[in-house]
């Protein structure tokens, strides 16, 4: 008799928790419940050859990459979080730790080479997805995204959203070095 | 002439919610058809609650163009649906495949529905056992 009224006291109680679980998690642990983990991880990064921005003539194909880890950078001038993220990329770059694969998608060369000019090129190449249709083959949904692709051409995370020198630090420098077998050059 | 206008607009409102789709369709009303229900069954991922059919977000628009192009070489509905989930995940379906991670979000809403009938089933037959009694307890006069 005395449960029956204790039910929506454990009800609420537990609700209580998941809510304030969630509520916690969001706040400190960055979860965002519109992330969506990438089908991609631990399968083969999808192939490529598209133009080069830096030299129109040339491609930038994802073969040229075969055998080495790189991080693919899909960006565009039209995102406001890459203008914000590029700092970052030039401070990884000057690490010369990986080589960064820039996926310019959406986007016109002009604008992309103004761009770079203009604020500094991160990039090893730049490729340009004008219409978009690498990008849907890497799931992007939202610029800036960054995946790093191992030496076997596996992605093995992907970070969306502008990138911080922190989350550089915590999540793509681990793994990148426990990937290698060989200690880097620091 | 006040009502006309008034009406002019109800009826514009009505037809407003035409979907973001129509400038892109077949000639053929069979695969037009094939076409718009594909583009129902997708989530639109970079306005999360709209189908790929309603948003005009431009990845939608990428994605129907996407979409049209494999109706119209012929692939059939699953090979449609294993382009989408190879690139976003399950969460770009609308509705989720049965398996077991999604055991539950299948299985809760008929597992609540016999729980409200078994509680509901359960206060009946007190409250009838209930009156029962007091109908003998009770004096009549």
């Amino acid at each position: 008799m005395k449960l029956r009224f204790l039910l929506p006291v454990i009800a609420f109680g537990l609700l209580f928790g998941v809510f304030a679980f969630m509520l916690h998690r969001t706040e400190n642990e960055g979860y965002d419940p519109k992330l969506i983990q990438s089908p991609l991880l631990g399968k083969a990064a999808p192939s490529f050859r598209l133009p080069k921005v830096e030299s129109p003539e040339q491609f930038v194909d994802s073969r040229d990459f075969a055998g080495q880890m790189y991080v693919l950078n899909a960006w565009g001038t039209w995102c406001v979080g890459c203008r914000q993220e590029h700092p970052v990329l030039l401070e990884i770059a000057r690490q010369q730790l990986i080589p960064i694969v820039g996926l310019d998608t959406k986007d016109e060369l002009p604008s992309a080479q103004a761009w770079l000019a203009q604020l500094g090129n991160p990039y090893t190449a730049t490729a340009l997805d004008s219409d978009g249709r690498v990008a849907i083959d890497w799931g992007v949904y939202g610029a800036p995204e960054s995946f790093l692709v191992d030496a076997k051409g596996i992605v093995i995370y992907k970070y969306i959203g502008p990138l911080t020198m922190q989350v550089w630090q915590t999540e793509f420098v681990p793994r990148i070095q426990s990937a290698q077998s060989l200690p880097t050059k620091s | 002439m006040k009502y006309f206008s008034v009406v002019t607009v109800l009826v514009s409102l009505l037809f407003s919610a035409a979907y973001a789709i129509d400038s892109e369709s077949f000639e053929d009303p069979e695969l037009h058809a094939r076409f718009r229900k594909l583009t129902r069954e997708f989530r639109c991922l970079q306005c999360q609650n709209e189908t790929i059919a309603d948003s005009n977000a431009t990845l939608a628009v990428d994605l129907r163009r996407e979409l049209r192009a494999m109706v119209a070489a012929g692939k059939s509905d699953e090979e449609i649906q294993r382009f989408m989930t190879d690139r976003y995940g399950d969460f770009v379906l609308y509705q989720p495949p049965f398996a077991p991670r999604t055991f539950i979000l299948w299985v809760a809403p008929g597992l609540l529905l016999v729980g409200a009938m078994i509680t509901v089933f359960v206060i009946v037959r007190r409250r009838s056992q209930l009156s029962t009694v007091d109908a003998e307890g009770t004096d009549t006069p």
